[in-house]
């Protein structure tokens, strides 16, 4: 442990094996990408308000290829959608909330020193930014980045240009590293926690980031043997998803043929369907440690909430052929996923609703993080509920493939999972800095987000419910989306100013960095193990190896002179 | 830093297991969902194809069993190397490793000799189906066995200084290790049957 302290830069802050550092790498790197990835649907955004039109001020940087005279190309148009969707899920939201919470946080709540192998967790980031870069490469290979959509569907993807070789290879580094990443949470949750944490006195974050680790472990190698097949497709001239008789362009594709393009979408539905679940379970887990502390009473129903987050894993990998409900795989398959569906909703709809009755009776402090918490609730609810009529063949055939389905997702990872990401900075940015953000620029930023997030998502459902598709170049070719093109209008704005409503929050990440305001090690007067440790916490976490006397959640305890009862404290306070 | 780290070298008191054995048994159920994603696939393009060929006819049982049993007598040499280590002979444990890695190197020879011949009379991945699955499943098992090779290299020769200040240590190694080894010989008791006689 001396020896740290004497590490040159680059061994301290660039290739570290610390965990504290590699989740700030994460996070930032998570941050950045969101970043970008917002900024091509910023400009996607412009297409679909005013198709035709030259994209202003920045539409003449782009090479002919992708803007003629400042006019998007559908071929760029796609390209920006498919990395959109990608970028968002694996390069942002996934390396944020389970690389940067998930290994800043799961070995400071379980009162570890660091993860279980520290090396393999430098590797899992290295490896993760490998794919990164690999991803934003592909935009330059001539004729551009994937764009088959974020799905790679077969066989549009296998006969697309070079950069969905490039997508693939990117995967492969992405999946990887979360591989990686997941063997080392399981084995570091499993295997050193503080002596008396037993697995019912975890912080249901921890269990959230638990079971997360799980899919990931388990989903992602299924992806992995699709993207090593559809590799294959591509450079050996296989035809794994290559029918026989093809014909493209007014030619048929001289392949062997007897592929199955349906066979692709089982596998990578297989990892995604999950993937929703790593999207969705970490925020919760956030969420669940923001409203604790901030309603000043122990959640309701923790152990439901556990057991629910354990079944929800478990459902999550027989529910993927709901995505497939038009591929004609038979209505007796149908039914099977549509019952899973409906199934796995009630998890879902158990933690939401330990969440929402643990406000009852609280004493509620609507500090920046509570509010991102508390706007959490609802927002979550709409993307769960919209999802019903997906989940169920007759109403899925009407609304498959529809703006519709951009809507509900969205809910569930933007105003869902991104406001609690928000939430979560917010809450541990005094434990990472060791000074607190500004809750001026944080209610800004908040409400902002907030209103415009529903300006942007709403409209899609009546757009979707209208039969607009998604991935179209130009709305306005189609008369039943022209009644419609003044909420693309709308959404466009709200779009444009979400993306100016970021600025406070990255105004205030910086400004509270060197000039917000300094804190001791519990500002929040929290329970969980993280807060008995220093802020920022040095290499090793804790002064004193910590020892766990009690649940999770203490919070006005009657008989107690505090309304905390930290987990470590041995004697009553 | 690291010594902080608690179940390094010692089983944990309740899980009974050391980290890297829980980390490797971890690792090998993703690898059972990649090879069983891989094996699925298979299923499904043979269910639905019209004509399947029989492995038998197109490929050479005789260098696969060959093969089979070289593997099997790896995973026994590995074995012998991890007991050699129980009971505290060095020498007799870099014996046996490298057993393990030669027989592997053979597996790979043989492998690269049937490669060949597949290669000399134009049977390509892209030729059919069969092949296409054929080679991506054996490929993607020869570089589990590549792995193999390379981590037991570095176990046999510059890994093993680590046998003089923490043998237990060591000694859990060389078992996550054998367990990885295991399980590529496993993988191709599936193969062997799957793609050669089925």
């Amino acid at each position: 442990m001396t020896g740290e302290h004497n590490l040159p830069f680059w061994r301290k802050y660039i290739f570290s094996i610390d965990h504290k550092v590699i989740g700030i790498q994460y996070a930032i790197t998570g941050l950045l990408f969101l970043l970008f990835g917002f900024f091509l649907m910023m400009m996607m955004r412009w297409q679909l308000a005013y198709p035709g039109q030259p994209l202003p001020w920045i539409g003449h940087l782009f090479s002919e290829k992708a803007m003629l005279g400042g006019v998007m190309l559908p071929e760029f148009y796609n390209q920006l959608g498919a990395m959109h969707g990608t970028i968002m899920v694996f390069l942002g939201v996934v390396p944020l909330a389970v690389g940067g919470f998930g290994n800043y946080f799961v070995p400071l709540q379980i009162g570890a020193p660091d993860m279980a192998f520290p090396k393999l967790n430098m590797v899992s980031y290295w490896v993760y930014f490998i794919g990164g870069v690999i991803m934003i490469v592909s935009f330059f290979v001539p004729q551009g980045a994937a764009q088959s959509g974020w799905t790679s569907y077969a066989p549009l993807a296998v006969i697309a240009p070079t950069g969905q070789t490039l997508w693939l290879l990117g995967m492969v580094c992405l999946i990887t590293s979360s591989l990686l990443g997941s063997i080392n949470f399981i084995t570091t949750i499993v295997q050193l926690r503080a002596d008396g944490l037993s697995f019912f006195r975890l912080p249901f974050f921890v269990w959230a980031q638990f079971v997360t680790s799980f899919l990931l472990l388990l989903a992602f190698p299924p992806l992995e043997a699709a993207g090593v097949l559809q590799l294959m497709d591509r450079l050996a001239g296989t035809s794994f998803f290559m029918p026989s008789g093809l014909v493209v362009s007014g030619k048929v594709v001289e392949v062997s043929g007897g592929g199955n393009p349906v066979l692709w979408q089982h596998l990578f539905w297989f990892l995604a369907h999950p993937e929703v679940y790593v999207l969705i379970l970490p925020a919760m887990g956030i969420v669940c440690e923001i409203i604790a502390c901030n309603t000043r009473k122990p959640i309701y129903g923790y152990k439901g909430m556990v057991y629910s987050v354990i079944f929800i894993g478990f459902m999550s990998f027989i529910v993927w052929a709901h995505h497939m409900f038009l591929t004609g795989m038979g209505t007796k398959m149908s039914a099977f996923f549509q019952i899973t569906t409906m199934i796995i909703s009630i998890p879902s709809v158990v933690i939401l609703t330990a969440l929402v009755l643990s406000l009852w009776g609280g004493s509620i402090r609507f500090t920046v993080p509570m509010l991102f918490a508390t706007a959490f609730l609802p927002m979550f609810g709409i993307g769960g509920l919209t999802g019903l009529p997906l989940g169920l063949t007759a109403s899925d055939i009407h609304l498959h493939d529809t703006y519709y389905v951009i809507g509900h997702f969205h809910y569930v990872v933007a105003p869902g999972t991104l406001l609690a990401l928000f939430a979560g900075i917010y809450h541990w940015f005094p434990k990472v800095t060791g000074r607190k953000m500004s809750d001026f620029l944080g209610k800004i930023h908040f409400w902002l987000s907030f209103l415009l997030m529903n300006g942007v998502f709403m409209p899609m459902f009546i757009q979707g419910l209208a039969g607009v598709s998604r991935r179209l170049w130009d709305p306005m070719q189609y008369a039943h989306a022209q009644p419609t093109q003044p909420l693309n209008v709308f959404i466009s704005i709200c779009a444009w100013l979400l993306g100016l409503a970021q600025i406070p929050f990255i105004l205030n990440f910086f400004w509270s960095l060197i000039w917000g305001k300094k804190t001791d090690q519990n500002p929040w007067q929290a329970t969980t193990l993280e807060w008995s440790a220093p802020s920022p916490p040095p290499h090793g976490n804790f002064e004193h190896v910590p020892v766990v006397y009690r649940g999770p959640y203490e919070y006005s305890i009657p008989g107690q002179r505090n309304d905390f009862w930290p987990q470590a404290m041995k004697e009553g306070n | 830093m690291s010594s902080l780290i608690r179940y390094i070298s010692r089983p944990h008191p309740i899980t009974g297991v050391t980290n890297a054995k829980l980390g490797t048994w971890c690792f090998l159920a993703s690898e059972v969902m990649l090879f069983g994603a891989l094996f699925s696939a298979y299923i499904l393009l043979r269910t639905g194809a019209s004509s399947w060929p029989r492995g038998s006819e197109l490929l050479s049982v005789p260098l696969a069993t060959f093969n089979t049993l070289v593997l099997i007598t790896s995973s026994v040499t590995m074995v012998m190397a991890w007991a050699s280590l129980m009971m505290k002979d060095l020498s007799k444990y870099k014996r046996y490793m490298g057993f393990t890695i030669l027989l592997a190197l053979t597996f790979l020879v043989v492998k690269g000799f049937e490669y060949g011949h597949k290669f000399e009379h134009h049977h390509f991945p892209s030729t059919s189906t069969f092949y296409a699955i054929y080679f991506t499943l054996t490929g993607l098992h020869g570089l589990h066995v590549l792995g193999g090779v390379i981590v037991n290299t570095y176990f046999l020769l510059p890994g093993s200084k680590l046998w003089e200040t923490e043998p237990e240590q060591f000694t859990g190694r060389i078992e996550c290790a054998g367990l990885y080894w295991h399980f590529v010989d496993l993988v191709w008791i599936f193969l062997f049957p799957v793609l050669y006689l089925l």
